[in-house]
């Protein structure tokens, strides 16, 4: 039975349907339809644009691309930041400045940053290899070769997010209790011991949370290839969001380009779920 | 008949209009707008200074600034103080543009009145377009347009996209480097041949390939042979097709380049565009470094810049080498594309030979304009285009490289008037006799302007980049992309692709 009360839940119960309900609905009909570039509106197709997802090559391709860069970005990331976050949690000369310039990259926009990484990066005319070749090294084929196009995306991308990683870890050590460490200290341990036996366990949670925080933002990585690479060269650096901005907004397969990201999303809800759960496991050592 | 109304009533406005120009201009000074003067025309500045629109609106989409985008706002605030309307641009980012016209098309908004766009999206725009009213297609400036141009802007035998720009690939190579008699000795010394502008690819990738990783110019940085637009999702499609042509566009075969208008079978995997395929990748040696993954803009730079030897593609490098900062100003030079001794004659599935190379123009696709269907003004949106495009700004828009308007009028192919900017006249004789001769020749390829072109060319951009990269062989990579275009052509419709298609070979075949 509903009560007054009741009804001043409303509007936030409609703008939730609005603003998440409604697209993901929408998505989902249109995945079912053969809206393309001829042929607009919601006719219904049946699976057949999901039948096409299972054959499509080039997605599936991009999806283990996905999966290589992303272990490698965020296992990157995660060391990096826990190191840079570990440097300023105690106090030293300079901490202020140093935590705000660990967190200079994340606040910039990755387009653009990917743009001033392009220029850097650029064989011919960007310093990077001009610089390089001072020490005698290169010329690197940073964006022209399959294996260098992918280093540069996980470059641009490890720079761009280990702040996030740093910010996080930073917060997790700053709130972590005195005691545990007070009672390594008086059994002897070292720096090395107490840092396994006691920081990494105790920022286990706080690792997880960040970990799986930026493998979701990770899976989503668009902006960065877009600009570096456009998924090239040939397909060495393509990935499924910008698989699907292709689909969708180049060739205007909209029905399809549905199916995709509904495809997508559904591999990474469940993929994502694993992990965490797989972590909490071998981390906390218990169930989520 | 309602369009026929507008344009008969419009004819007479612009007939009345322009007999009054004289008068009005001699009374005006239109200088004030950047122009060198207003010029006799349709809709000169006298003209449509004579109408009066204040209190109406026009919304205009256009390309991002500078290109295309920064003409449309230019002459869009021109004509609002002008002609009293108010005058809204929207710029959009390339990769932004088709999806942003098309969304407001396929629901029946009517979001914008005059669309700037690439020309060939007029196989899947058309049905949304308005027809040009006879009073336009009569105008002065319309009659100076280039009978090929105005084929890229008719459906069907209508035209429907007002032409205010002219493009096509062409070869543009360094005289002090051809010229060199220094350098053509030792060309001669280590290679057995005579150093001269390219007649075939296979010349071309020789001679790329010999002016590479050595300093030719000596500036003391390395020079190269060749920049090309590689770059998969930019405008690398009309690079290869540039190659692929003279292989596959056999000047006695009628009836379809990409496919076979009979049965819409696609020939994209057949021998001429592997040959050319092949030669692409083998160019990739000649290439500066990061070539492999070079976009419009570092073409333009590359060859422009004086890094490299040769490119070919659109005017920009060419224009960008001519500005008058440029220390390779007057040392370059405009030749037609490379051509092809032997061909593939699909009638016969053999390789023909010929004595003179095989020519095939690649009139590539260039900006365009139109008026939607569902505008509400269309009277003085086309006013506006026409005013876009009149004697005076197309002359005053030609001479800034960076505004993306290329010769598109028979009146542009005049040497004085490129002389004029600087250019010598060999430079400016070049320029000219090869942008004029293509519109001679009867071996021409065009864009594959049906619906769903975005998809044909994302497909054959990601066949060729998997070749360039390695990834596959030259048939492997174009035989997928020929499965993924019979694919395509399964969803969007064999018989509407097939009447579609058909527009092109008219354009390709007289």
């Amino acid at each position: 039975m509903l009560k007054p009360k009741h009804y001043f839940l409303l509007p936030a119960l409609v703008t939730l349907a609005a603003i998440i309900l409604f697209p993901l609905l929408f998505t989902v009909r249109v995945s079912f339809s053969s809206w393309d570039v001829y042929q607009a509106g919601l006719d219904y197709i049946g699976g057949k644009n999901y039948l096409r997802v299972f054959a499509d090559g080039r997605f599936w391709e991009s999806l283990m691309r996905l999966s290589s860069l992303s272990l490698i970005t965020v296992t990157l990331q995660y060391v990096l930041g826990f190191a840079l976050a570990l440097a300023v949690w105690k106090e030293v000369k300079g901490q202020r400045i140093f935590r705000v310039l660990f967190l200079i990259p994340m606040m910039t926009t990755p387009v653009v940053m990917s743009v001033i990484w392009r220029t850097m990066l650029h064989e011919s005319l960007g310093p990077t290899n001009d610089i390089l070749s001072m020490i005698g090294i290169g010329p690197v084929p940073w964006l022209s070769s399959a294996a260098g196009a992918f280093i540069s995306v996980i470059m641009v991308e490890v720079w761009q997010w280990t702040p996030f990683m740093f910010l996080l870890l930073l917060a997790g050590l700053v709130s972590l209790p005195k005691e545990p460490y007070l009672a390594a200290a008086i059994d002897g341990a070292g720096p090395w011991r107490t840092f396994w036996q006691v920081t990494f366990p105790l920022m286990a949670p706080v690792s997880i949370g960040a970990v799986i925080i930026r493998l979701i933002e990770a899976s989503k990585i668009m902006d960065t290839v877009y600009v570096l690479t456009s998924g090239g060269p040939g397909t060495a650096t393509e990935t499924p969001s910008y698989y699907i901005y292709i689909r969708g907004l180049r060739d205007f397969q909209v029905g399809y380009s549905a199916a995709l990201s509904l495809t997508y999303l559904v591999l990474m809800i469940i993929t994502l779920t694993i992990i965490a759960k797989l972590l909490m496991r071998f981390l906390v050592g218990k169930e989520a | 008949m309602k369009n026929l109304t507008i344009g008969s009533i419009s004819a007479i406005a612009i007939a009345a209009a322009g007999a009054l120009s004289p008068t009005i201009a001699a009374a005006e000074d239109y200088t004030k707008y950047g122009i060198a003067e207003d010029l006799p025309g349709t809709c000169n500045y006298a003209a449509i200074d004579a109408k009066d629109y204040s209190g109406r609106t026009l919304d205009v989409i256009t390309h991002a600034i500078p290109v295309i985008g920064e003409p449309t706002a230019l002459h869009a605030e021109q004509f609002a103080e002008l002609t009293g309307a108010e005058v809204n641009v929207v710029h959009v980012p390339f990769g932004d543009l088709f999806q942003r016209i098309m969304i407001p098309f396929q629901s029946g908004q009517n979001a914008y009145d005059v669309l700037f766009y690439a020309s060939l999206w007029i196989g899947d725009f058309n049905r949304f377009l308005a027809p040009v009213p006879e009073a336009y297609t009569a105008s002065s400036g319309m009659s100076d347009v280039t009978e090929s141009f105005k084929g890229v802007a008719t459906w069907n035998g209508q035209m429907v996209q007002y032409p205010m720009d002219g493009d096509r690939h062409y070869l543009k190579y360094r005289t002090d480097v051809f010229e060199n008699e220094e350098l053509q000795a030792k060309y001669l010394a280590d290679t057995g041949n005579a150093l001269k502008i390219p007649e075939t690819w296979e010349e071309y990738n020789a001679v790329a390939a010999y002016f590479s990783g050595f300093d030719w110019d000596g500036d003391g940085e390395e020079n190269y042979g060749s920049a090309e637009v590689s770059k998969r999702d930019d405008l690398m499609f009309s690079a290869f097709i540039s190659r692929a042509a003279p292989y596959a566009k056999h000047p006695d075969v009628k009836g379809g380049f990409f496919f076979d208008l009979e049965t819409m079978k696609p020939l994209i995997n057949t021998p001429g565009f592997v040959r050319g395929l092949e030669l692409f990748i083998d160019a990739q040696e000649a290439f500066p470094p990061g070539g492999s993954s070079f976009g419009l803009g570092d073409e333009i730079f590359s060859f422009g810049g004086g890094q490299t030897l040769m490119s070919y593609s659109w005017d920009d490098a060419f224009i960008q080498a001519q500005q008058e900062e440029s220390r390779i100003r007057n040392k370059v030079a405009a030749a037609p594309l490379p051509g092809a001794k032997e061909v593939w004659n699909r009638d016969t599935g053999t390789w023909d030979s010929f004595d003179a190379p095989n020519r095939a123009p690649y009139m590539t696709w260039g900006w365009s304009s139109a008026v939607s269907e569902m505008s509400d003004d269309k009277e003085m949106a086309f006013d506006f285009l026409c005013f876009f495009s009149n004697e005076a700004n197309t002359f005053h828009d030609l001479q800034i490289g960076r505004f993306g308007v290329n010769p598109y009028r028979d009146s542009h192919f005049d040497t004085t008037f490129w002389q004029g900017l600087g250019w010598e006249a060999n430079v400016a004789d070049s320029y000219v006799e090869t942008l004029s001769g293509m519109e001679q020749s009867t071996n021409r390829v065009y864009d594959l302007r049906v619906p769903g072109v975005g998809q044909f060319m994302s497909s054959m951009a990601n066949g060729v980049a998997e070749a360039m990269a390695g990834q596959k062989s030259a048939q492997e990579a174009l035989d997928g992309v020929a499965k993924e275009w019979a694919d395509i052509v399964d969803r969007i419709g064999e018989d509407r692709l097939r009447e579609a298609y058909a527009n092109v070979v008219r354009l390709e075949d007289g």
